[in-house]
């Protein structure tokens, strides 16, 4: 057995130390198996297409192709590390890892190894602070700007003033659900309203005790902070108690088409937080259709397209491949390494005529970021569903958060951190 | 040929008595042994030690832990994940206390408290036995994790519920946080993991784990012969306990870094470490190390074969994976029931006679 070991071992060094370093390497942490595979699937097929499209029409980025990299972690954080070792060696310019609690993982290994992360809006909020978080970005917005959104919506909704109402929240009870509760106690201090913190266990289909309390406290609104098939539980058991749907406000990962296709009828009027355009109707996705997935080179079975969650996946893609050509036009080479990848994106400016020169027209607001501000535009919309047509509808304009709550608490996390592990703030 | 057994003869009791009596099985393992302190720590990289090296030494000391209580004493534990969870959340809690200290230290104090913890559940095995047991340690593990949850002195009040090890070193060396070298992580667990089998090996070979095993046999038989089942229960028990609380520790210390009590240290968890001793083997030592090997190899070499070999989707190479190694726990119950410790004695048997079978 001993001897076995040691080859099986062997073989599999060897399997692995062959990388392809010609490329733009993208890893890809995907997870289309196990509880997640629902919220997981739609993203990692628009990440994958948009790419696909990018090198067939144009060829890649520059004229160097890019390399997705798919590594299967099914949303669990040791497999999720083991990917990171896998790929890290064969020239990753970024990790995108797809969950909070792998992110949180990442975050000291990457800048340890110096290979930036970008956290499309989960992982840790106090990211946002580049002064501390050199290899860490944390766009377009974060689960505490989400959560100061929501409410402020939810005021909006009650005519200015939130006192002596109640909020729950219904969480997923993990690194990523608990994200926003800090935030929020905040908020309930300011605007004088209750909150009620109800945690959902993984993977998230037990839901009933929850709902119970929630019929027994009536809260006014309910926030979730939800993931993967907690999801269509949440929205299929509030619809069994006739909670009023649109009263229930998820993140932007509590809202997308697997959600709320399998409560039917029931999920009409059930709004979520997005932080991008919903539906077909821009010409790069059009172009993704015609080219990649018609054309049998799509990375699932196409039925996701246009889904909320490929949405993101596309909007994922498309802003690595602007940071990937800006980082090309600093440094000069178009085969850019990590360090050249992470001052592009310190730099990176996408306007909303970009976003339009890429297919993408009113998409998503302009991306500014900088040294200091690793996040950026920190905006969110409320969007509602519609059952009888399936469609997914922008209720507002983009919202700015309570910046007044939310910086204060980034500084004051992110000092923490820099606190514990010795780093010392730069930018100065 | 393998086997050179002629001339081998034992003059004193110690000899006898020895772990490895056969010369050619204690070579091999002084082989082992050097290959694993002298070779490896000089070839190894992230990806092996990460991947592979740490998970398995640190699954292997779990699953000699389980193996002490289920294995060699009879009781069977659901709580190996909440025990193991113990020995993460003490470690921390040390580090961040005492952040001068060895981890060395650290690590061993917090196996001592999980045994203390392991002692405190393992009470009502002195009434309860069997399928009732382990429905009491399974309420252990859903009590822990909730426990460590929802009380936030145990992660000190951090905003996300996660604990995160800070760098911490031995003899100046960093063995935990991002800035470790990969053969400091490898050796500062493959020394536990030796010094854990050795302490394993000579306690159920002495009489602590002969009154084990006289009550696993039959516990009403052996309280009549003299042995105490409370100081036999507990004993293994704590000992148990001690043993997977090491392994929480370097789990969350060294390996991962950052851990989620109720992702990490679920039930599934428990079942893995128990699938472990069952496919290695109940009561052996050396089916500690097979069922965790196993286990920790098979899928990662499933993986690499699939994806970077046969180039298949990675979600499908992901349900294959599932498909086979369901399939092979299953194949290897019912063609060995004992694990694959027994498969290697028997052909150990075999190979000793070979070429010339009488």
């Amino acid at each position: 057995m001993k001897l076995n070991l040691a080859s099986l071992v062997a073989g599999a060094v060897m399997t692995v130390a062959a990388p392809a370093l010609a490329d733009l390497t993208i890893p890809a942490l995907n997870y289309r198996t196990g509880p997640y595979a629902p919220s997981g699937i739609p993203y990692a097929d628009g990440f994958s297409d948009y790419m696909t499209l990018i090198n067939e029409r144009d060829g890649g980025v520059g004229g160097e192709m890019i390399n997705v990299l798919e590594c299967e972690t099914a949303y669990n954080t040791e497999k999720g590390v083991e990917c990171y070792e896998q790929t890290k060696g064969e020239g990753a310019l970024v990790y995108i890892p797809q969950s909070t609690g792998i992110t949180y993982q990442l975050i000291p290994k990457a800048s340890a190894d110096e290979i930036p992360i970008w956290s499309v809006a989960y992982g840790r909020t106090s990211a946002v602070n580049g002064k501390v978080f050199e290899w860490v970005f944390n766009l377009p917005v974060t689960y505490w700007d989400g959560a100061s959104v929501a409410v402020k919506y939810a005021m909006e909704q009650e005519g200015g003033s939130l006192e002596g109402k109640k909020i729950a929240l219904l969480y997923h009870n993990s690194a990523y659900g608990k994200e926003p509760i800090r935030t929020l106690e905040k908020l309930s201090e300011k605007h004088g309203f209750e909150l009620v913190l109800l945690p959902v266990d993984h993977p998230g289909q037990e839901q009933k005790s929850q709902w119970l309390q929630i019929r027994r406290e009536r809260p006014d609104y309910t926030f979730m902070w939800g993931w993967g098939v907690m999801n269509q539980v949440a929205i299929q058991e509030a619809a069994n108690i006739r909670y009023p749907m649109d009263k229930f406000i998820g993140v932007w990962w509590s809202g997308s088409e697997a959600d709320v296709v399998p409560v039917g009828e029931g999920a009409d009027g059930y709004k979520s937080l997005t932080f991008h355009g919903a539906g077909t109707d821009f010409p790069a996705l059009q172009q993704i259709k015609e080219q990649v997935i018609d054309a049998g080179k799509g990375a699932g079975d196409g039925t996701k397209w246009g889904e909320v969650g490929y949405n993101k996946g596309v909007y994922t893609a498309a802003v690595v491949t602007e940071a990937i050509r800006h980082a090309q036009e600093m440094s000069g080479t178009a085969a850019i390494n990590p360090k050249q990848f992470r001052d592009a994106m310190e730099s990176l400016e996408v306007t909303e005529e970009e976003f339009d020169a890429l297919g993408l027209g009113g998409f998503a607001p302009a991306i500014r970021l900088s040294c200091e501000q690793h996040s950026s535009p920190r905006l969110a919309a409320v969007q509602q569903w519609s059952a009888g047509d399936e469609t997914w509808t922008l209720l507002t304009d983009y919202m700015e958060p309570d910046f007044e709550i939310v910086d204060p608490l980034i500084i004051e996390d992110s000092m923490a951190y820099a606190d514990e592990n010795g780093i010392t703030p730069r930018c100065e | 040929m393998f086997y050179r057994e002629a001339g081998d003869f034992k003059t004193s009791y110690v000899d006898d008595g020895q772990t490895f009596p056969i010369r050619f099985d204690r070579y091999r393992y002084y082989a082992v042994l050097a290959v694993a302190f002298v070779v490896v720590p000089f070839i190894v990289g992230d990806y092996l030690a990460n991947a592979i090296l740490l998970p398995f030494l640190i699954y292997a000391i779990a699953a000699i832990g389980l193996n002490i209580l289920t294995g060699y004493c009879g009781q069977v534990s659901l709580g190996t994940g909440g025990f193991m969870a113990v020995g993460a959340y003490a470690c921390y809690k040390l580090m961040t206390a005492f952040p001068e200290v060895s981890m060395f230290i650290h690590v061993i104090l917090a196996g001592g408290v999980t045994a203390l913890v392991g002692v405190l559940f393992g009470l009502p095995s002195l009434r309860i036995k069997g399928f009732y047991l382990a429905v009491a340690t399974l309420a252990a593990q859903f009590f822990l994790v909730w426990l460590f949850n929802r009380v936030p002195w145990f992660y000190n009040y951090s905003a996300s519920g996660q604990i995160s090890a800070p760098e911490r070193t031995v003899f100046g060396i960093a063995v935990t946080g991002p800035n470790t070298e990969a053969w400091a992580t490898y050796l500062f667990c493959l020394i536990f993991c030796l010094g854990t089998g050795l302490v394993a090996r000579n306690l159920t070979r002495g009489t602590l784990g002969r009154t084990w095993m006289a009550i696993r046999d039959m516990d009403i038989a052996a309280e009549i012969i003299g042995v105490n089942p409370l100081r036999a229960k507990l004993t293994a028990f704590a000992v148990s306990s001690f043993f997977v609380g090491i392994s929480g520790a370097l789990f969350f210390a060294v390996y991962l870094g950052a851990v989620e009590v109720g992702e990490v240290f679920g039930i599934q968890k428990s079942f893995l470490v128990l699938f472990m001793i069952i496919i290695g083997g109940l009561g052996s030592m050396f089916g500690s190390f097979a069922g965790a090997a196993f286990l920790v190899l098979l899928p990662v070499v499933l993986k690499l074969v699939g994806v970077n070999v046969l180039g298949f989707p990675t979600d499908i190479v992901a349900h294959l994976q599932l498909i086979i190694v369901g399939s092979l726990i299953v194949v290897f119950l019912i063609l060995e029931p004992h694990g694959i410790a027994q498969l290697w004695n028997v052909t150990r048997e075999k190979l000793r006679l070979w070429p010339f079978p009488h």
